[in-house]
């Protein structure tokens, strides 16, 4: 029995599972069962992989190395803690009158497949599945971000759906040109477009379409990363659907976008040797890190504030993997790890606060920890964390980043301080009063799953303190692996 | 023959190109789903000649991939949503039909500039037309930016689509099958998407006018 096969099988029978029983009374666990068996079954897959290497497996469509093996422990593991979470908050939801028993089972299945494309679109060996599986990872969450009807999350999925669309179409369309450079470098077929082989004969592949295909992707999966200026989906996106859905699409789908754009930034280094992909990466990871610090100050929803966030980390990482060399990947993979339990963390919270209120605007959440004192430690911890508070795994890899920065880049040092200064400001000030203070919020009908929120806090906590040897060797080789 | 053939691909070619500009300046919305069919037609000949001249066999499943997708499912599907939104004889006002046009000429010569360096590295029989390819790649683009009702935009999407196929004809030999299988599947489960979410648009807001879906907006 392969693992990989069962890591991608698990996600796919539950969608189907669930589109049959989603709106059961005990749906909310059969979708944490089958999250549970995926995440199991990646445990297994990176067991193997630890003891023999990378492998490729099914006449090489698929394959496991240092670089995707974390990913996709990564997406199980938050994919299984979100269906805990969203177990009593679905629950919660459906009380309220939000949720149908058709749109429960429009969640639950759509929830399996989203987990299912984004394994697909890690594991897949083929630039263009890669991309096939990214777009049907967007189609899988058109539905649930408009799931509650409102005006605004109609807006929301409307933009989301044009504005992804556009822009991977864009990124299709730098695919045709890298298969169109493979082509001529290694020659056609089904083989031209398979990652391993691109990349042993990147030195062959013609620098000037590269370069131009290079742009297009970069732009086209930016889209999905949300780098400014196309990341206007973002915040609406996150704001409008489902809590679960935000924790998902902020921890989970921007990590599998970038990694779209690693992938095709290791050809088009190994192309170009004149360091552009690189300069490209950086230029839009500084002008989103600052744009998006600034916006946050602007914020009243708590989840949309929480969305800049979520753009502002994804420029950072992007600045770290421009920068390059073993330093700055090891620190940007990091960062990919620590922000995706992080923010999960923080949307959990901060969408149990939201149904207490009644509401996600800011001046409505008072009071959290006179209410619930899990749900007000786990938003002012998680927010901690987030901000890069020693000693969480955040501060570990910005540390790392800017350290590099001043080294490689100097010039860009500033704009970074600032930028994360001003998000400090920004976020602290507004989560203070959300905590703590004088409250009129209601208990909620159902305990809320708590769990998955202090288990990623103290993950990102371990993480900051201690890496334990086999992580840090896989970070290691992956970073190597990204090159730069 | 095979030389008159070889250049019908150039006709063809234009043929998508015209239709791209046709498509900008159209207000009506039933015109409008006949255009597309009619560019994805043209679609489906270009790259079955392709595939004859070439002999690369998987370019006749390719077209008739495009043609029951884009001449036949997807025209149907458009028809019975405006059918059943009662849309059908709608028409749209269109500001500034000239401007959006010079615009869209401006569009042309860019993409030629662009693909030009591009396509004389491609040894594809058809690799002149990666800039026309590119072209309606761009002006597709550029209605989805002017139109602002929720049909419209989608056949603007939905012709983004055509341009991108016919670019991985004209500079390739034609994208791996699985590629294209897949990318076939997303379009047509993103237009059935679109299709449930133009009736969930119009029972909200009674109008599919997206100018009503511009409330999201930082302070």
């Amino acid at each position: 029995m392969d693992p990989l096969l069962l890591v991608l099988a698990f996600p796919l029978l539950g969608g189907v599972l669930l589109a049959l029983w989603g709106d059961r009374e005990r749906a909310g666990d059969l979708n944490a069962a089958m999250s549970l068996l995926t995440l199991a079954a990646s445990v297994w897959l990176t067991a193997i992989v630890v003891r023999d290497g990378p492998l490729t497996v099914w006449g090489e469509w698929f394959f496991v190395d240092p670089l995707n093996v974390f990913l996709v422990t990564l997406t199980a593991f938050v994919g299984f803690t979100t269906s805990l979470f969203s177990r009593p908050y679905m629950r919660i939801e459906r009380d309220h009158g939000k949720m149908t028993p058709g749109r429960m089972r429009l969640f639950h299945s759509m929830y399996q497949l989203f987990n299912g494309m984004m394994l697909v679109a890690l594991t897949t060996n083929n630039l263009g599945i890669l991309w096939v599986a990214m777009e049907a990872a967007t189609l899988t969450t058109v539905l649930l971000v408009s799931v509650y009807r409102t005006p605004a999350s109609l807006e929301a999925a409307w933009k989301y759906f044009i504005l992804c669309g556009v822009g991977i179409a864009q990124a299709l369309f730098g695919t045709i040109l890298l298969y169109l450079a493979a082509e001529r470098a290694i020659g056609g077929g089904d083989g031209a477009l398979l990652w391993t082989h691109l990349a042993q004969s990147k030195h062959l592949l013609d620098p000037e379409i590269l370069s131009l295909a290079f742009v297009f992707l970069l732009l086209g999966y930016g889209t999905k990363v949300g780098l400014v200026p196309v990341h206007n989906w973002l915040p609406d996106a996150h704001a409008e659907g489902p809590t679960p859905i935000s924790a998902v699409l902020s921890g989970l789908l921007l990590n599998v976008a970038l990694y779209a754009v690693l992938r095709c930034k290791v050809l088009a280094d190994g192309a170009l040797a004149n360091g552009l992909p690189g300069r490209m990466m950086i230029g839009f990871g500084l002008v989103t890190v600052v744009v998006a610090a600034f916006f946050l100050l602007r914020q009243r929803d708590v989840k949309r504030m929480f969305a800049y966030s979520s753009i502002e980390h994804m420029g950072l990482m992007t600045f770290a993997f421009g920068l390059g060399g073993p330093i700055a990947n090891f620190a940007g993979l990091l960062h990919m790890t620590v922000h995706a339990l992080v923010k999960s963390a923080i949307f959990f919270a901060v969408g149990h606060a939201a149904q207490k209120a009644g509401s996600q605007a800011m001046e409505d959440i008072r009071g959290l920890l006179k209410v619930s004192p899990t749900v007000g430690w786990g938003l002012m911890l998680g927010s901690l964390a987030i901000l890069g508070m020693p000693p969480f795994g955040v501060f570990a890899s910005e540390f790392l980043i800017l350290t590099t920065a001043m080294r490689e880049a100097p010039w860009a040092t500033p704009f970074l301080l600032v930028a994360l200064g001003v998000a400090f400001a920004a976020i602290f000030g507004r989560v203070q009063p959300m905590v703590f203070g004088e409250t009129s919020l209601r208990p909620l009908a159902h305990p809320p799953a708590l769990l998955p929120v202090f288990v990623h806090l103290g993950l990102a906590l371990m993480l900051g303190l201690y890496i334990p040897p086999y992580l840090d060797g896989w970070y290691r080789q992956a970073a190597l692996m990204i090159g730069g | 023959m095979n030389t008159l053939l070889a250049q019908s691909i150039n006709l063809f070619a234009v043929v998508l190109l015209v239709l791209a500009f046709a498509m900008i300046a159209q207000r009506r919305i039933l015109t409008l789903i006949h255009l597309f069919t009619l560019q994805g037609a043209a679609l489906a000949v270009a790259t079955l000649i392709v595939g004859y001249l070439t002999g690369q066999h998987h370019l006749y499943f390719s077209a008739a991939l495009t043609f029951v997708l884009k001449v036949i499912l997807i025209p149907i599907l458009l028809h019975r949503v405006i059918q059943r939104l009662n849309v059908r004889w709608d028409v749209e006002t269109l500001f500034n039909i000239p401007t959006t046009m010079l615009i869209g000429i401006v569009l042309v010569i860019f993409a030629f500039n662009l693909a030009a360096p591009i396509a004389g590295l491609s040894t594809s029989i058809a690799r002149g037309t990666l800039g026309i390819a590119l072209a309606c790649v761009l002006l597709s683009f550029l209605m989805m930016i002017v139109r602002a009702k929720a049909v419209p935009q989608v056949i603007g999407f939905l012709s983004m689509e055509n341009g991108l196929f016919f670019a991985a004809t004209a500079a390739t030999s034609g994208m791996p099958m699985i590629v294209e299988l897949g990318i076939a599947f997303d379009v047509l489960v993103g237009i059935l998407i679109l299709g449930v979410f133009m009736f969930q648009i119009r029972e909200q807001f009674d109008s599919l006018d997206i100018r009503h879906l511009e409330k999201l907006k930082e302070d």
